[in-house]
């Protein structure tokens, strides 16, 4: 693993990260590798479903859709073949979890894959990472090399007569390919556009087949789940929201890392017990809680539980767990527009007011960091944010909408700071520090 | 067009992957392997790809628009240093040492050295958040990138040395 682990954390999915040779399958199945598949083979579909529902998965990709719940939309009876589609495109800014789940553990997700595989009867799946983890790529083949030569993937997996292939998939560079139904697009070999839903992938998804599509870490929580019984998974969490996250902790922190914590584990905790605290004993300024696409809470916001509905009912989202500490020097209009040239160049420009409504939003701020701005500027920010919520296909535009109001409406004054051709006054501060 | 023998057994591979009327999502991990050898996407590596999968080039030149790895004309350098100044690292600054690279190199966004040895190019979020500042030179990572480490990593690779003969500075193995 790459940062020391926290006493605080509670290991279920990287609870062999660090036993040597974690990615071996030998390993895997010395510690409980493997074990879920076969109970899952004793099982109905509809007992797996109903265990997965039971235990509170929600997705970790970001929207905290109920996993059981996803599972249960694909037709039972279809004359197609189904799919099991895995998004390992993590490309949020602030995420870096996905990454260490197929590093340090990939037979956890390979076991995942398949439970998915027998809850809705399908035989084939895809691993799709993005193209700048080739060095995973290769390792998520090794291990599936591995699968194959231990019977745990192929036409008669451990002479049960169950049949799933898999494999992977490269991306080449694009965040929109994180959104499920442009990841979709890109699988089958197009641009990255979405696609307008209903139908959802479930039962349109690969090659317009019923698709179950889920990050990799949701699939990685799986296995315990079966194994260990949903009551277990829902009982390390907080009501509604089962087990526990990968919490990314970036930014002006003492000690960032990737930590297991359950659902629920207060932020200020997270920064302070786990994190060390912020670097260089300053002031804690705000935190971005789950991703650039969610909206910044200002320090006294910052005491509250880390689940998908305590931090919705902040008005911020849990996202897909990369929380982003800033320190009482950083300067909210550069933080605004960093995220908005990102959202910028990784709009693909099939929706009008994501497309104009970035770009716009980018040169605003671009001119407003510069100190060429103009008190009308901020009305201007906060109706081009606003104009894009809700009107495109799919949550791009919404993500660089919301976090763009909060960082208006919640730091006002340092936008008017920025105003009359004055330079910004966190650059004189951290020059003259 | 020909390829060496480790890419056509790379190609026939991810050919074997998908369904046999659905060949067309072999594109992608196509090309990037491709341009991987041959350095960029060039014309001819369009045409082959769609012949290969079943498409017509013009399906294959639009998906080479979309992607951001993926580079046409020249292509990037043999080895491209790629800086990430998204929001973690700018914390921890990301942005700083990308303006070092890109003095030291003078070179700016995308740009590649004379000799086509060095690349740099500022990127977006590389999934290293929470080992900032990160950087990626083809498609290894380094974390917790110093000032002091980067110039060593850039003077090796302006002497002509390859990133692994730089050995102060490892990169991150898996």
């Amino acid at each position: 693993m790459y940062n020391q682990p926290s006493p605080l954390e509670v290991p279920v999915l990287t609870r062999r990260f660090r036993l040597p040779n974690s990615h071996k399958i030998d390993t895997y199945l010395a510690n409980e590798g493997y074990q879920a598949f076969e109970k899952a083979i004793g099982m109905s579909q509809d007992d797996i479903i109903n265990e997965v529902k039971a235990s509170g998965l929600r997705g970790r990709g970001g929207a905290g859709f109920p996993t059981g719940m996803k599972w249960s939309f694909v037709p039972r009876q279809s004359p197609k073949p189904k799919y099991i589609i895995v998004n390992g495109d993590e490309s949020e800014p602030g995420t870096c979890k996905d990454r260490l789940l197929m590093e340090f553990d990939p037979h956890q997700l390979i076991e995942g894959i398949l439970i998915a595989g027998l809850a809705v009867g399908a035989h084939q799946g895809y691993i799709y990472i993005r193209g700048e983890f080739r060095y995973l790529i290769e390792h998520m083949d090794r291990a599936i090399d591995e699968a194959y030569a231990r019977g745990y993937l192929g036409d008669n997996i451990l002479g049960r007569g169950i049949k799933f292939h898999l494999a992977t998939h490269s991306g080449a560079g694009a965040y929109e390919c994180g959104e499920e139904s442009a990841l979709l697009e890109s699988f089958e070999g197009k641009r990255g556009n979405p696609r307008i839903r209903p139908p959802f992938p479930a039962v349109a998804g690969a090659y317009s087949c019923p698709t179950v599509l889920n990050n990799v870490e949701t699939y990685c929580a799986v296995p315990s789940i079966i194994l260990k019984g949903a009551a277990y998974f829902a009982g390390l969490g907080s009501p509604k929201n089962g087990g526990t996250r990968l919490f990314c902790l970036s930014g002006h922190v003492n000690k960032p890392g990737v930590y297991e914590l359950p659902m629920g584990f207060n932020l200020m905790r997270l920064i302070n017990e786990v994190g060390g605290g912020v670097r260089g004993g300053k002031k804690l300024k705000a935190v971005i809680p789950g991703g650039s696409s969610c909206p910044v809470l200002k320090a006294d916001e910052c005491d509250l539980n880390l689940d998908f509905d305590t931090v919705a009912a902040a008005k911020s989202m849990l996202g897909s767990g990369g929380v982003v500490v800033m320190d009482e020097d950083t300067c909210m209009v550069k933080a605004a527009l960093r995220i908005m040239r990102f959202y910028a160049h990784e709009s693909c420009g099939w929706c009008i007011p994501c497309r104009e409504g970035t770009t716009w939003l980018r040169k605003v701020l671009q001119r407003f960091h510069d100190g060429q701005g103009v008190k009308s500027d901020i009305v201007l920010i906060g109706d081009l944010s606003r104009n894009m919520l809700g009107r495109t296909f799919c949550p791009l535009g919404d993500a660089a909408a919301m976090p763009t109001i909060a960082f208006v409406e919640k730091f006002r004054d340092e936008f008017e700071a920025h105003l009359d051709g004055k330079p910004c006054p966190y650059e004189k501060k951290l020059v003259a520090a | 067009m020909t390829f060496s023998p480790e890419l056509e057994a790379r190609f026939a591979k991810f050919l074997a992957k998908y369904p046999e009327d659905r060949k067309r999502s072999a594109t992608i991990p196509m090309l990037i392997y491709a341009q991987d050898e041959i350095g960029s996407v060039t014309p001819e590596l369009v045409a082959e790809v769609a012949k290969r999968v079943g498409s017509t080039p013009l399906q294959v030149e639009e998906v080479v628009g979309f992607y951001s790895m993926l580079h046409k004309g020249k292509g990037m350098g043999k080895y491209h240093v790629q800086v990430c100044t998204n929001i973690s690292c700018l914390l921890r600054g990301g942005a700083e040492l990308y303006e070092q690279a890109s003095q030291k190199l003078h070179l700016g966004h995308k740009q590649v050295s004379a000799d086509g040895f060095v690349s740099l190019e500022e990127v977006e979020c590389m999934g290293a958040c929470s080992w900032a500042p990160a950087v990626q030179i083809n498609y290894d990572f380094y974390h917790d990138v110093t000032p002091e480490q980067l110039d060593k990593l850039l003077s090796g690779l302006m002497a002509g040395k390859k990133p692994e003969e730089i050995a102060e500075v490892k990169k991150v193995s898996c």
